[in-house]
This record gives C-alpha cells, sequence and structure tokens, in this order.
C-alpha cells in the first residue's frame, strides 16, 4: 500500500518535472532565434546557423567517431567530478567541525583560487603528459575548493539545536551526524556539486585542447587549425548536451528525492 | 526516592557564574515546575539536567530509565514529515519498523494530531501542531521522566491552556516525572504538584510552594486568585517579572 503510494508520488513528481521542461524548451527557443539572427547579420563564415550546426552535430554522432571522443571526455569529466566531490567533502565536513582547521586551509583556498586553471594544464602537462591523469589532476585542483567551500557553509550554518535534540533522544555523536547533520550539509553541498560538475567539464575540454590529449578539446583544435565553424559549434553543443545529460541523469534525481520536503513548503502555483 | 536529584549545582558561561549551588529533587511522577525571572539561568538548569551542558561543579543522579524533552522551539527535522519526526526517538533506540506505525500514531492522537496530519512536512503544518508533534515525539518512547523547557511560551493564551491541558492529561495517563521551565506563574500553579523558584542571581532554589490540590483538578478561579496571592503577598515571588535582557547569554 505504502510502496504504491510511494511510486505514484514519485510518478506525479516525475510528470510535473517533465511538464515543467517547456519552459526551459522556451528559453532555448529564444537561445535559437538570437543565433538565427546573428547568423543573418553576419553570415555564414561567422555563425553557422543552428540547424545547420544540429545537422553537423548529428552528422558527427552518425559518423561513429563522436560518440567514442564524447564518451572519453565525459569519462575524464566525471572521473575528475568524482575525485574533487570526495576530496572537496571529506576535508570541507572535517574543516567544518574543527575550527582550527578551517582557518589554516582558508589561505590555502585563497592560494588555490587565485591561480588560474590554465597554469594548472600547463603544470599538469610537464608532470603527467598528455593523459588522463593531466585532465583528472587539473579539474581537481580547480574544482575541489568549490565543494569544499560548499560543505564547509553546510556544516557551520546546520542548526545546532536539532542536534541538541538528537542527543536528547539519545543519538551519539555518529548518528547525529549521520542522521541529523548530514542532511543539512547536503543541503549546501549540491548547487556546490552542480558547479562543480560544470566546471569539471568545461576545464576537461580547456586541458585536452591545451594538452592535445584527444577528447572533444583535440576535436575543437582540429576544428579551429581548419577555420571549421560549423563542426567547432557542433562539439560545443554536444559537450554541452553531454553535461546537461550527466546533471540530470546523475545529480538532480538525488536531489529531488533528498529535497522532497522543500517542494512540500512551496506554496500552490508557485512549483517550480 | 528521588528520578533525579541535582547537587550543588554550578555552571558558568565565558566566566561569568549563571547557576551556583542548586540543588533539587523530582520525585517519581511528580512534576516540578522550576519558575525565575528571565535570564536566571533556568533553561541552562535544564539542559544540564538533562545532560546536554556538562555543568562547571555539582553532581546529578538520574534514576530514571528513559528521558525525553520539549524545548521552547519545536526543534523538527525540516526534511521529516510528522510521522518521520515523532518516530525519531524509535529510530534511534532501534524500534523494529514494524512496530512503530502503530506507536506513532498512538503518541500522536494523544498529543491530539490527527493520522492525516502525520504524512505533511512541518512547514506545512501550524505553530501549535508543530509543537504538538514535538510532544508526540516525547511522548512516543513512553519515558519515565521528561524536561519542558519553557515549551509554550511562543504560542497564544487559548493555545497555551490547551497544551497544558495536554501535558497535565498525558502525565496523568503515562506516569512520568517531568521538570517544567516556565516563566509564566498560572502556568506553573496548573500544570506542577511543586513549583521552585529560582534565585534571580541563580543563587540557589530561593524556595518552594505547593499550590493545594493536584494538577487538572483545580479549578480556574482558584488558580487565578492563588497567582495573584503569590505576586502580591508573597516576598518569593517579589522578583519573578525582573527582566535584565542584557544578562542573557
Amino acid at each position: 500500500m505504502s510502496l504504491l503510494s510511494a511510486c505514484l508520488d514519485r510518478l506525479a513528481r516525475l510528470g510535473r518535472f517533465l511538464w515543467s521542461a517547456w519552459a526551459g524548451l522556451a528559453g532555448l527557443a529564444l537561445i535559437g532565434a538570437l543565433w538565427q539572427a546573428g547568423h543573418e547579420a553576419y553570415g555564414d563564415f561567422i555563425l553557422t546557423a543552428p540547424l545547420d550546426t544540429l545537422a553537423a552535430a548529428a552528422r558527427l554522432m552518425h559518423e561513429g567517431r563522436a560518440q567514442e571522443l564524447l564518451a572519453l571526455t565525459t569519462a575524464r569529466a566525471l572521473a575528475g567530478f568524482g575525485l574533487c566531490a570526495l576530496i572537496g567533502t571529506l576535508f570541507g565536513v572535517a574543516a567544518g567541525y574543527s575550527p582550527a582547521t578551517l582557518r589554516l586551509s582558508r589561505p590555502i583556498l585563497t592560494l588555490l583560487l587565485g591561480v588560474p586553471p590554465i597554469a594548472w594544464i600547463v603544470l599538469a602537462m610537464i608532470w603527467f603528459g598528455p593523459s588522463d591523469l593531466t585532465v583528472a589532476v587539473t579539474i581537481l585542483i580547480s574544482a575541489t575548493p568549490v565543494v569544499f567551500v560548499g560543505a564547509v557553509e553546510g556544516v557551520v550554518t546546520r542548526d545546532r539545536g536539532l542536534d541538541d535534540m538528537a542527543q536528547v533522544f539519545g543519538a551519539g555523536p555518529l548518528r547525529r551526524f549521520l542522521f541529523v547533520s548530514a542532511r543539512q550539509i547536503s543541503a549546501q553541498l549540491f548547487p556546490a556539486l552542480i558547479l562543480a560538475l560544470g566546471s569539471a567539464f568545461k576545464v576537461a575540454i580547456m586541458a585536452e585542447l591545451l594538452a592535445n590529449a584527444g577528447g572533444i578539446g583535440g576535436a575543437l583544435a582540429r576544428a579551429r587549425a581548419m577555420l571549421d565553424i560549423a563542426e567547432a559549434l557542433a562539439w560545443v553543443s554536444l559537450a554541452v548536451a553531454a553535461l546537461i545529460a550527466v546533471e540530470y541523469i546523475l545529480i538532480r534525481p538525488v536531489r529531488a528525492e533528498l529535497e522532497r520536503w522543500r517542494e512540500a513548503a512551496a506554496p500552490w502555483g508557485v512549483k517550480r | 526516592m528521588s528520578l533525579l536529584e541535582l547537587n550543588r549545582i554550578g555552571h558558568a558561561f565565558f566566566g561569568r557564574t549563571v547557576l551556583e549551588g542548586i540543588t533539587l529533587g523530582v520525585a517519581r511522577q511528580e512534576i516540578v515546575a522550576l519558575v525565575g525571572p528571565s535570564g536566571s539561568g533556568k533553561s541552562t538548569l535544564a539542559h544540564i539536567a538533562a545532560g546536554l551542558v556538562e555543568p562547571r561543579e555539582g553532581r546529578i543522579a538520574r534514576h530514571y530509565l528513559r528521558h525525553a524533552m520539549v524545548f521552547q522551539e519545536p526543534r523538527l527535522m525540516p526534511w521529516a514529515t510528522a510521522a518521520g519526526n515523532i518516530g525519531f526517538p524509535l529510530r534511534l533506540s532501534r524500534a523494529p519498523r514494524r512496530m512503530r506505525r502503530r506507536v506513532i500514531a498512538d503518541a500522536a492522537l494523544r498529543a491530539g494530531l490527527l493520522p492525516e496530519d502525520l504524512g505533511k512536512y512541518p512547514s506545512e503544518l501550524s505553530g501549535g501542531m508543530r509543537q504538538r508533534a514535538a510532544i508526540a515525539r516525547a511522548l512516543v518512547t513512553d519515558p519515565d521522566f521528561i524536561y519542558f523547557d519553557e515549551p509554550f511560551t511562543a504560542l497564544d493564551v487559548a493555545l497555551k491552556r490547551r497544551m497544558q491541558d495536554l501535558v497535565i492529561e498525558a502525565a496523568a495517563s503515562a506516569r512520568f516525572a517531568a521538570l517544567f521551565i516556565t516563566h509564566d506563574l498560572l502556568e506553573a500553579i496548573r500544570i506542577s504538584h511543586r513549583i521552585l523558584v529560582l534565585d534571580a542571581g541563580g543563587r540557589g532554589i530561593a524556595g518552594e510552594r505547593l499550590p493545594p490540590g493536584s494538577p487538572g483538578t483545580r479549578d480556574e478561579a482558584a488558580i487565578f486568585a492563588l497567582r495573584q496571592h503569590y505576586l502580591t503577598a508573597d516576598p518569593l515571588f517579589a522578583h519573578i517579572h525582573d527582566i535584565d535582557e542584557r544578562l542573557r547569554p
């Protein structure tokens, strides 16, 4: 009985979510219109028409090599993202609970954020050569601070009253963390994770392009060398599509499951 | 034998002494109201007795099996439904899942929550309903001692009265003892067997009064008259409404 109602509830939420895609489509259509206007003003050589770009992207996908390159870049971005999510969360939570660690890590963070990602790519290229490791390390260094700060914020801004409540009812430190704090930390952590995932893809492509390590970045470099604007735009569209697919398959469902109560709190008609 | 004994408890926040030499006991099935002016350290004392705050000095002897607490704010977890919040102590005590649902419904009913409210999130409940859920959460493990830390301060007068009746009924049927912190004298008289007055500076218990009768049997006129008598003629309550909010920690 409760299983059935839980399934129905999820189906209803999925339906609402799919229905809300119309708003997203409207936004995309607006971008398409601007793009088309730019194409008509500047011509094919500067800005290929959106439909031609889509056709080029479809052709790339059909030729077969594009799927390989997409998979390679996505795997690299996900590996880097996974590493930075793990390390950032672990260290962020630890620093949130230990003020001394937080004070120590603040200047390190400022330093890391101050170094441009491109410098890390150069260093990683020298250290590891044009390999997966170069891309992963660059992502790790450039995206971890965001996750770290998100985790720290989650720990620091948690409601300590709930900790006291759990303690009164007999929860030890571990179960206080698992049952009460982890949920509050995740609320701050998820926006940071989404941001980190986006920058993981961007940094992966940039590192591939500069390190000549293949993948979408490599294909972009070739398109630039040939001044093939349609192919370059097609690769960009494919990369964006891959990022969106990963975000909506990997992160959004988990977040929706954890934040069901927020939707319940929203007044009727303002459900997003 | 007392269920709870505090012996010469003292505490300080950042070097400023807030409590000193507090000695009190709560007997089996006895409801003790602790009143005192704002900032006299009543809440701190309850938190010390419940083990949330480590006292700087003194001894605490707890002879009860299980305690619960109702806080000034409901302190419900916003991500869990009312049923999830009420069942939280059961989850902590690793009660079997099958049993939980019935026990939760039972505790909710005793606190005046209907079965259809159990699936709602705290943000969908009104202030009074949230505090009812907090009371149900305290009742759900059938504790023999409950701490009430000014639980009804934020509620309006009518709601407050109803909540007090709820606690009186629950105490009579579930037979728990309680330490009830409040600064509302009327509430203390209505709800308790014994009223303790905390010294305005937190230096010991200034004295105690035993309102005639037992909770639930006193009529409203007598309660009101007793309150007037305490406030106008009893020197023990002379400083009860003194407020120095700057002193609050």
